[in-house]
């Protein structure tokens, strides 16, 4: 009655048929994969969560070198609730990561990104990039003594890219070593640059991944043989469902944060060592793992410089992959790409094991 | 023309460096003929001489050993006319250095406030007395100052620098070989390296501590007397000795001939005082004059547990703090408090040495009271952490029945889309 | 009853959409309410790390006195010189971090434990001290005075 109303006042001045089509005529595939298309909603309602915790932070939080640490500690004894609100975005970054994996990956073995997809994947891979960016300059931002040392060592990998890791790692920097200038500059990324980057990035995302609907994997389309695959209506009951997994994690996040509080750390001396035992955030594991592992030198060349070379090609792989993979684009079975992409998952999942379960190589 | 030119230019340069300007090369001659000497007794000087501070401020070989160092050649350097006088013997060191160091007139030109008394000093020390009798074997101004590299006394190289002193000292005095004629202990070094004070001067660089200069003095270096030695203590250790002053051990000591602060706390091996001191078992300090079960034994057990009792009780408080605060709860009030009570144990334990057991309980009352309700407010902290738990157990049901709804609601809306 | 009637079927829905909507306004309520909470700024408004507001009126101190006070989780010492200037520095002792004190006698700043002595000005001018003492930043706002990291 009430919304009738206002839809028609909308309607005499704006053509709503795209909403009417969306929340009327859009469907869903039923299939026994159907559990993957959740992951994207359930990335995008944490990263909304982060917005909001994030923007909540802002209002107290001060990116200097002097003030930041105390700041944190203020939000967290001072601020009422403020301790759940730090705890919930630092937790949601992580649960956000794992769930963007899950998204990729299931992406990835359905074959989603194969045409006409192809952009709705690159755009989700520079999304991957920027999100990482996100855990990385975040991290930083508490100034504690684990976040110091991690965004040194981060930034000493930048600088053995070839070419231009020195000019990077400066500008990632703002200067030589990582301090107040730093702290500075990770903020503004943090807040500023890459919030609108994923604005117009996602933007884009969420707009093809609506015109072009879900897709359904290679095999179960040629198994149909032609014959429409079963659906159910997106609104409300794929949405209701979406709802369904939003509110578990939402309570999976409130446990954490109540149970595992975020630990505030100690503050942060550029003069003093580097603790025993320092090591980035779980998604970054693998890499650091696999760094530990390759020799100081391979031949005539760096062992790390090989390292960041060997992530740089896996990275632009992936990126390609819709480009690459022409069996699939021809429509039939591309069991190479499957199982590439099974043993990236593999290594990523037995070195980001051995990252903490390993014991530290001389 | 051109090659003429350089010709002449040539012949120019040729020259010079053939003409011997000769105060730049005199100046160095004893060091130019000495470097080149075979004997290494005689070359030693010449290539240590660069590092010395006599050099640096423009004295000359001369200076000390007479002679002249602008003229070349062994007879005339070494002339007698010019008063030369060679090596001198080991007793006459002092007044050899104390040619120049003990002449205000002279000294003034290089430092003005800098003293001139050290060889009078020395002649009053144990060192000077025995240098005076004939012993070759003590101290003289080069075991300490070393020679011919002779660095300023700010110098961190030199031997006399405040964390270079014990070694020095202890290169004849921890010898316990070159030390057997004379009847005194060459433990010293090895006890002063166990002791706080070495700690401090070394691990922490803070030069304040004392070493063996600090007690026992340099020129006039002489072990203080058993009556004088608290003076020495009471420097840094004020309050502490003037507590001690007022309680009745003074008066025994002194009758006992014991000295102060050396009996219970040792000389060289100060270790950091403990309150097992206070206890009676055997070894420690209060057994050693007082017999078992007598009345000031059982006084130190009671200050014992006053003392030990206000300590516990602090690290009870620290303990749950960090806990707390390790959780993310903040911790500075509290802290803060238990400052007043970490000084009350300070204070405590100094005052120990007045003997007064109820002047001593006055400090540390307060002292527990403040531990104890930091200790409380720590506690308030853990269980405002629970109170957040039971917050979440709240929003989790919440949550779940969300959940439940929407399952419902779900089965609802997907029996409705399916005909019949 | 094996098909439900359509006015079964209507309440049924009634129920569970009644049911939804209150479970979801209870979700909405506890989401917000700390949300809320966490906007209205605290008692506090900065932490007392940064800066501090002595709890003694700028009038209430008298010439050649010292008082300590809590900055952050560490004592500092709050002094009135004889000519009635106001100053503040860490009352930490920079030898071995004891709490150090102001000698109205003397006019200095004394620390019990070793033995040293600082002036008005914070300088360790006696005994074992390596520095001087902390210095940290002082504003008098009409009565009150507030001290911040200097």
């Amino acid at each position: 009655m009430r919304v009738a109303r206002i839809t028609a006042w909308l309607e005499e001045r704006i053509d709503l048929g795209a909403v009417k089509h969306l929340l009327q005529k859009k469907v869903v595939p039923v299939h026994r994969h159907s559990i993957w298309y959740y992951f994207g909603g359930m990335t995008l309602f944490l990263f909304v969560i982060q917005v909001v915790t994030g923007i909540l932070l802002t209002l107290y939080y001060r990116p200097s070198a002097e003030e930041a640490y105390q700041s944190v500690q203020f939000i967290m004894t001072e601020v009422q609730f403020g301790w759940l609100i730090r705890s919930i975005h630092s937790w949601s970054a992580n649960l956000m990561v794992a769930t963007m994996m899950i998204h990729l990956f299931s992406v990835y073995l359905t074959h989603a990104y194969r045409k006409p997809r192809e952009l709705t994947w690159v755009t989700g891979m520079l999304l991957f990039g920027i999100v990482l960016f996100f855990g990385f300059s975040g991290y930083l931002l508490p100034w504690n003594v684990l976040s110091y040392f991690a965004t040194k060592v981060g930034t000493d990998v930048t600088a053995q890219v070839p070419l231009v890791g020195h000019f990077l790692a400066r500008l990632l920097r703002a200067g030589d070593e990582v301090g107040g200038a730093t702290l500075s500059r990770f903020y503004g990324i943090h807040i500023a640059i890459l919030p609108a980057l994923t604005m117009g990035i996602l933007g884009l995302h969420l707009f093809l991944v609506q015109k072009q609907g879900m897709s359904v994997p290679p095999d179960l389309e040629r198994a149909a043989a032609g014959q429409p695959i079963k659906t159910m209506p997106f609104v409300p009951n794929f949405l209701l469902r979406d709802l369904f997994g939003w509110f578990a994690a939402l309570g999976v996040l409130a446990a954490l944060a109540a149970i595992y509080p975020w630990e505030l750390g100690q503050k942060a001396d550029p003069f003093a060592s580097a603790p025993a035992g320092i090591r980035p955030e779980w998604y970054f594991i693998y890499m650091f793992q696999t760094l530990k592992y390759i020799p100081a030198k391979v031949g005539p060349f760096d062992g790390e410089v090989l390292g960041v070379l060997g992530f740089g090609l896996g990275g632009l792989f992936l990126l390609l992959v819709p480009f690459l993979d022409k069996k699939t684009a021809r429509g039939e079975p591309s069991p190479l790409f499957r199982w590439i992409g099974i043993a990236i998952i593999a290594y990523i999942a037995l070195f980001t094991a051995l990252g903490y379960l390993a014991p530290a190589p001389k | 023309m051109i090659a003429v030119r350089i010709a002449f230019l040539g012949l120019l340069l040729a020259a010079a460096g053939l003409l011997r300007v000769p105060s730049a090369v005199a100046m160095h001659s004893c060091i130019d003929c000495h470097k080149t000497l075979k004997e290494e007794r005689l070359s030693r000087p010449a290539l240590k001489i660069g590092d010395d501070f006599h050099v640096a401020r423009g004295l000359t070989c001369d200076n000390c050993h007479g002679g002249d160092h602008t003229a070349s050649g062994k007879e005339r350097s070494h002339s007698g006319a010019k008063g030369f006088l060679g090596k001198p013997k080991r007793q006459e060191i002092p007044e050899f250095c104390g040619k120049c160091h003990s002449d205000p007139r002279y000294m003034r030109k290089f430092n003005p406030s800098i003293r001139t008394d050290q060889v009078k000093e020395y002649f009053t020390s144990v060192h000077g007395k025995k240098l005076r009798e004939g012993d070759q074997k003590v101290a003289v101004c080069i075991s300490c100052h070393d020679v011919h590299a002779i660095r300023a006394i700010k110098d961190q190289a030199a031997w006399t620098y405040p964390i270079k002193v014990a070694e020095t000292c202890g290169r004849c005095h921890g010898d316990a070989s070159y030390m057997k004629d004379y009847k005194i202990p060459t433990d010293q070094l090895q006890k002063y390296k166990r002791s706080i004070h070495y700690e401090m001067l070394t691990k922490r660089g803070d030069l304040s501590a004392p070493t063996c200069t600090s007690c026992h003095g340099n020129h006039g270096a002489a072990p203080p007397g058993v009556d004088s030695v608290a003076n020495v203590c009471s420097h840094c250790h004020t309050a502490t000795a003037q507590f001690f002053d007022k309680s009745a051990h003074k008066q025994a000591f002194t009758d006992l001939g014991m000295p102060a602060c050396v009996t219970c706390h040792s000389n060289h091996d100060v270790i950091k005082p403990t309150d097992e001191m206070l206890a009676a078992g055997e070894g420690t300090p209060c057994a050693t004059c007082h017999e078992a079960n007598s009345s000031p034994l059982k006084k130190a057990a009671e200050l014992r547990s006053l003392i030990v009792g206000l300590s516990s009780r602090i690290d009870q408080a620290e303990a749950i703090l960090t806990r707390a605060e390790h959780a993310g709860m903040e911790v500075g009030p509290p802290r803060f408090e238990l400052i007043e009570a970490k000084d009350s144990l300070i204070k405590a334990r100094a005052e120990t040495h007045t003997l007064r057991v109820e002047k001593i309980k006055a400090i540390t009352d307060p002292g527990r009271a403040v531990a104890e309700k930091t200790t409380k407010k720590g506690q308030e902290l853990l269980v405002e952490l629970q109170f957040r738990r039971k917050g979440l157990a709240a929003s989790l049901l919440v949550i779940a029945a969300v959940l439940f709804a929407l399952f419902i609601k779900i089965r609802e809306i997907d029996r409705r889309g399916r005909p019949g | 009853m094996d098909v439900p009637t359509e006015r079964q079927v209507d309440s049924g829905r009634r129920i569970v959409n009644l049911f939804l909507g209150t479970s979801l306004g209870a979700l909405f309520i506890s989401v917000f309410y700390p949300v809320v909470k966490y906007l209205i700024p605290p008692k506090l408004a900065e932490p007392t790390t940064f800066s501090v507001t002595v709890p003694w009126k700028a009038t209430e101190l008298k010439a050649n006195s010292g008082r300590i006070f809590r900055f952050g989780s560490r004592p500092g010492m709050l002094i009135k010189t004889p000519a009635g200037e106001l100053r503040a520095f860490s009352a930490i002792c920079t030898h071995l971090d004891c709490t150090v004190q102001y000698r109205e006698d003397r006019q200095d700043i004394y620390c019990a434990c070793h033995n040293g002595v600082y002036d008005l000005n914070g300088k360790n001018i006696s005994g074992p001290p390596p520095r001087p003492l902390d210095p940290l930043k002082l504003n008098v706002r009409g009565d009150q005075i507030v001290v911040m990291k200097g």
